[in-house]
């Protein structure tokens, strides 16, 4: 070898060398970033990939609640190319039968009631769920979750977001003032609320007035009640018109309630239960001593002004309607939205699985103000611990779960159990009229 | 937090659009005019219907002239629309006590509201004409037109929203009655009279329509005529009744039969404010209802029917009143 | 025209009037009032006490008003009013243009063109404003989306506009023209015959009787009339949700309006602000209009 060549030769080792080095550092980079990507795209791989497609979704869900899920919706996009083009309104319920019958369908709709599911059904125009879907239906939900929008054998929807509607809340402050600890019974509550009373505080906040709905939170104080006297069988055979409104079984629970939410003495002047918006019922009641406890939903947790704390030792809290006797175990009656798809693109069997994975839940679930039924949504994701309790017993297998029954009702219905009712306050009907009354609907 | 240039992106190809449609809307009837200009003689009759008329008469066949026909066949049918069911629809409908309800209440308004608006809009355009700060009382009176239902919804609770005797109220007209030492009424739940505290939301609303009109009409009568009639020695209520209302007899029937048909549809009040509860519900919120919120699309149709059943004296009213005048 | 005599077209110039009409304005703004210092005060002070009783003890807040203009979102998105009163000016202005267009030229052919069936025409239009249009959606939007099958033939083809804002100028458009005609022909019908048929000895057709007389004649009628189908349009919500939709490039400001409220409706904090702003466009549209209607044209038939 002549020194030349060794000289060659050491500038090529050096050159290796250096080239090594370099591809060794552009390994570590690339394979770095390539960790990072496929952390932050894992959970989505399942949904697959595609090239800028749109898919259009529809719903009554608005701000400051869209905001958050489409600010969750980004990810998706990132890791799968699917735009997801959201529009809510609060016309959701009008326009949805009108645009799927007219030929303009959202790609996806999330309805929250049940009977506006089959009846969307019916028009031929909805698809039912792909088998990714299904398959997170049975992984991660109560089975009682999946009836719900099974039509004809077909399921149509897994459940996007949930609440439960078994819950009262109430002033932590105010009851240490009376001196009042959390019930667990009915005669515990009603004890509750005698000494709400002697302390010259209306026990129950009420108020039933949403517009055209108006009259729909005493329709879920019927339910609650159905559901805890009768037990879940015959809950069942109520809403779907095998037990009439009229029947002594349901006409002695709508009297029961008469005499719980239905009195002067209780809730106080009858006729300002039916015009208070359900929203101002607790808020600012509940706080400044007014009234002392609220039967109202999970969601109601937003109507308290921004900044209030929730918990046993907070601001505000909540505890679980009580059953009235030991017969039927905790029942809880729960409510949801469900996504359906009226296209069987692709993209569109992939947002509907989306929307029923841990994926989507569990970053929602972070951001707050929103429970789910969704088993695979560690408990650690809400921070809030009223609705930590909530998703909780919502997640359970095992517990009876209900879904509210005038959703589930013929919307006919459905419409005059809500406008019978709000008579019941407002002009002093019988319930036993306000029973027979709706019933001439069926 | 929107920036100039993301607007002005998102803006432009709208602006666009605009202007396309005024273009094309003009440049078409643009050289229609220059056209037809030159033609003479008997058939320009049947040009000029065909560019000046039948494209208002398809457009309104299209949007109502064929679905008020499905509307009437669908009255027939059953609630989903899947079988017929003959008069079913319509016997149900008369047999329901809150329809029959809502029936009564649709008179009432059809009677009461269009007679005050028109009545105070023909005052309003003839005290106000001529009058200092015309512009700014017009405007002021005009302005619950250009606001919204869902601003109007507020500006009313703001008006007659409850709350109990010994509670700070939030309603204007509740602070009355605190002010006054009357014991607070729930002015919405006070039935019947809830329902003229309804028609008040409305006149409120409407009285800026019939004055605009009203107004323009009153401008037209040619100075000459007053002037004539002045030097008779009318003055004030004289001169209204005898020059000014004859004048513009016709536009008050224009407006009064407006506001009528208006009132039969009406709907957007009752929605907004009770929702057609406390025995303040009329037809054509009870038909959006059973359409849009029950499902029930037959009974729907026959309310609608109905609806439109209660047009058709108004519209012989106007026959008799205004096309036999003109021919004379 | 004769010069006015001092007091001419004056009835009512006793201060009895001036009275009633300052008691009929006051009573008019009053609910209005309401809301302008509704939309000055927290959220807190709204729900808890009547507005009146912001004078007590002043707390005033410009941040509703920053919130609505430049920051909430509508239905997705933090964009403020400002790009769906874009949406809302381009459904209204061609969809105004469009209903005063066909519908003064209708007009004026059913008040001035002879032919067989006019009167029938006539009552069918006036008969065809009773249709409460919500039941025309169903229909219109089948019609547009899919077009017109007849036994399989297309007999219409499907118009691909749905989803956009020329589907919402077509709805509007036909919706409103009965009324619009009908107003219409009310001030084209009373124009002096003697006008019309001196136009016509001099050789004038139709078109240009339309051109030289009726337009510029009627305009005062045109204007006011256009005032009222651009509110109407502009403070419509449900027909624009049904044909274009409620995604941020085509919602209209009615809709960001109702989205304000929040999902479960209790943010009258944003309404009261949002709602006041949302007027601001109409009422422009009202003050450059309004000089059309003191001009004092031959709007009203002259009768002896």
């Amino acid at each position: 070898m002549t020194p030349e060549r060794k000289g060659d030769m050491k500038k090529t080792l050096k050159l290796s060398a250096v080239l090594g080095a370099i591809a060794l550092i552009a390994t570590t980079l690339m394979t770095t970033s390539a960790t990072a990507a496929t952390a932050y795209c894992d959970d989505f791989k399942q949904f697959g990939k595609f090239n800028n497609v749109t898919v259009k979704v529809f719903a009554g869900i608005r701000d400051p609640e869209a905001s958050v899920m489409t600010k969750v919706f980004a990810h998706f996009t990132a890791c799968t190319g699917i735009k997801i083009a959201y529009e809510g309104t609060d016309q959701f319920e009008t326009l949805l039968p009108v645009r799927v019958k007219g030929g303009n369908a959202p790609d996806i709709a999330i309805i929250p009631q049940p009977g506006l599911v089959t009846t969307m059904v019916n028009t031929g125009k909805a698809v039912p769920v792909t088998g990714q879907t299904l398959a997170n239906i049975n992984k991660y939900y109560n089975p009682a979750w999946k009836t719900f929008t099974t039509v004809k054998g077909k399921v149509y929807g897994a459940p996007f977001g949930a609440s439960s509607k078994s819950l009262v809340w109430y002033s932590p402050a105010q009851f240490t003032k009376i001196g009042a600890k959390i019930p667990t019974t009915w005669a515990e509550m009603d004890a509750i609320g005698a000494k709400f009373k002697s302390a010259g505080v209306t026990p129950w906040c009420a108020g039933i007035e949403s517009g055209a709905a108006t009259g729909w939170p005493s329709t879920d104080w019927i339910e609650e009640m159905a559901l805890r006297e009768l037990g879940p069988d015959k809950y069942n055979m109520w809403w779907k018109g095998e037990l009439k409104f009229s029947s002594p079984e349901i006409l002695g629970v709508m009297n029961k309630v008469a005499a719980w939410l239905g009195t002067e003495s209780q809730v106080g002047n009858l006729q300002s239960v039916a015009t208070r918006k359900f929203q101002d019922a607790g808020v600012p009641g509940l706080k400044d001593g007014k009234c002392g406890m609220l039967q109202q939903a999970s969601f109601y947790s937003s109507m308290f002004p921004a900044g209030t704390t929730f918990g046993p030792n907070a601001d505000a809290n909540a505890f679980y309607l009580p059953p009235t006797n030991t017969k039927f175990g905790k029942p809880i009656e729960g409510a949801g939205e469900f996504p359906v798809a009226f296209s069987k693109k692709k993209e569109v069997a992939a947002v509907q699985a989306y929307f029923s994975s841990p994926a989507y839940g569990t970053e929602r679930a972070k951001l707050g103000g929103w429970t789910s039924a969704n088993s695979g949504i560690p408990l650690s994701a809400y921070s809030d611990p009223v609705l930590k309790v909530v998703a909780e017993s919502l997640q359970s297998k095992k517990g009876a779960i209900v879904f509210d029954a005038s959703d589930l009702m013929p919307t006919a219905v459905n419409g005059a159990f809500w406008k019978e009712m709000t008579k019941f306050y407002a002009e002093g009907k019988s319930m036993k009229d306000v029973a027979a009354a709706i019933d001439t609907n069926w | 937090m929107i920036t100039w240039s993301s607007l002005f992106a998102s803006s432009w190809p709208k602006i666009a659009q605009i202007l396309t449609v005024v273009i094309i809307f003009f440049g078409f009837y643009g050289v229609a005019f220059a056209a037809g200009a030159r033609i003479k003689g008997k058939k320009q009759n049947n040009i000029a219907l065909g560019l000046f008329l039948v494209p208002a008469l398809i457009l309104v066949m299209t949007g109502l002239g064929i679905p008020a026909i499905q509307t009437l066949m669908e009255s027939f049918k059953s609630a989903d629309s899947s079988k017929w069911v003959g008069l079913a629809n319509y016997s149900n409908a008369i047999k329901d006590p809150d329809i029959r309800l809502a029936f009564a209440n649709t008179i009432a308004w059809v009677v009461i509201c269009p007679a005050i608006v028109t009545t105070l809009g023909i005052s309003l355009a003839t005290m106000l004409n001529k009058m200092k700060r015309e512009a700014v009382a017009k405007s002021l009176i005009f302005m619950p037109m250009a606001i919204s239902f869902v601003g109007g919804s507020l500006i009313w609770n703001l008006m007659y929203s409850f709350q109990e005797q010994t509670d700070p109220q939030t309603g204007l007209i509740g602070q009355f009655f605190v002010w006054l030492h009357i014991d607070v009424k729930h002015l919405l739940l006070w039935s019947p009279w809830n329902n003229l505290f309804l028609m008040v939301i409305y006149i409120w609303g409407f009285t800026g329509f019939a004055m605009v009109i009203l107004s323009a009409a009153i401008k037209g009568i040619p100075s000459e005529i007053e002037e004539a009639a002045q030097l008779d020695g009318a003055t004030g209520i004289k001169l209204f009744r005898t020059i000014t209302v004859p004048m513009v007899r016709t536009t008050i029937i224009v407006v009064l039969t407006t506001a009528m048909v208006g009132t039969l549809k009406l709907f957007d009040v009752i929605h907004t404010t009770t929702g057609g509860n406390f025995k303040t519900d009329v037809l054509s919120n009870r038909m959006f209802d059973e359409n849009f919120v029950y499902l029930n699309y037959g009974r729907g149709s026959a309310l609608a029917v109905l609806i439109f059943l209660g047009v058709i004296p108004i519209t012989y009213y106007n026959i008799r009143s205004l096309r036999l005048e003109r021919k004379h | 025209m004769a010069t006015k005599a001092p007091g001419a077209n004056r009835p009512f110039t006793s201060p009895i009037a001036s009275l009633v009409v300052t008691v009929i304005a006051v009573l008019w703004t009053v609910p209005t009032f309401g809301l302008v210092v509704t939309s000055f005060r927290k959220k807190e002070d709204i729900v808890s006490s009547g507005w009146w009783n912001a004078f007590k003890n002043p707390a005033f807040t410009f941040d509703n008003f920053r919130a609505v203009l430049f920051e909430s979102g509508g239905t997705v998105g933090e964009q403020g009013m400002i790009p769906f009163a874009v949406n809302s000016l381009a459904i209204t202005i061609p969809a105004v243009l469009l209903s005063v267009g066909f519908g003064l030229m209708a007009a004026y052919a059913l008040a001035w063109i002879p032919f067989r069936f006019s009167d029938q025409v006539f009552y069918g239009l006036f008969a065809l404003q009773g249709v409460p249009l919500q039941l025309s959606l169903l229909p219109l939007l089948t019609f547009f989306a899919t077009g017109v099958q007849l036994f399989g033939q297309t007999i219409f083809p499907q118009l691909h506009i749905v989803g956009t804002l020329a589907a919402v100028w077509l709805p509007h458009t036909m919706f409103g023209l009965p009324l619009v005609i009908y107003l219409l022909h009310n001030f084209v019908s009373a124009l002096p015959r003697e006008l019309l048929e001196a136009a016509r000895i001099d050789g004038a057709n139709h078109f240009d009787v339309f051109r030289r007389i009726i337009l510029p004649l009627s305009l005062p009628a045109v204007a006011s009339i256009a005032i009222f189908q651009f509110l109407w349009i502009w403070n419509d919500l449900l027909v624009a949700l049904v044909f274009a939709g409620g995604t941020d490039d085509v919602a209209p400001l009615t809709l960001h309006l109702a989205n304000l409220g929040g999902s479960l409706g209790s943010h009258w904090e944003n309404v009261a602000p949002a709602a006041l702003v949302s007027i601001i466009i109409p009422l422009i549209v009202f003050f450059s209009l309004q000089r059309y209607f003191v001009r004092g044209l031959l709007a009203g038939s002259v009768k002896s």
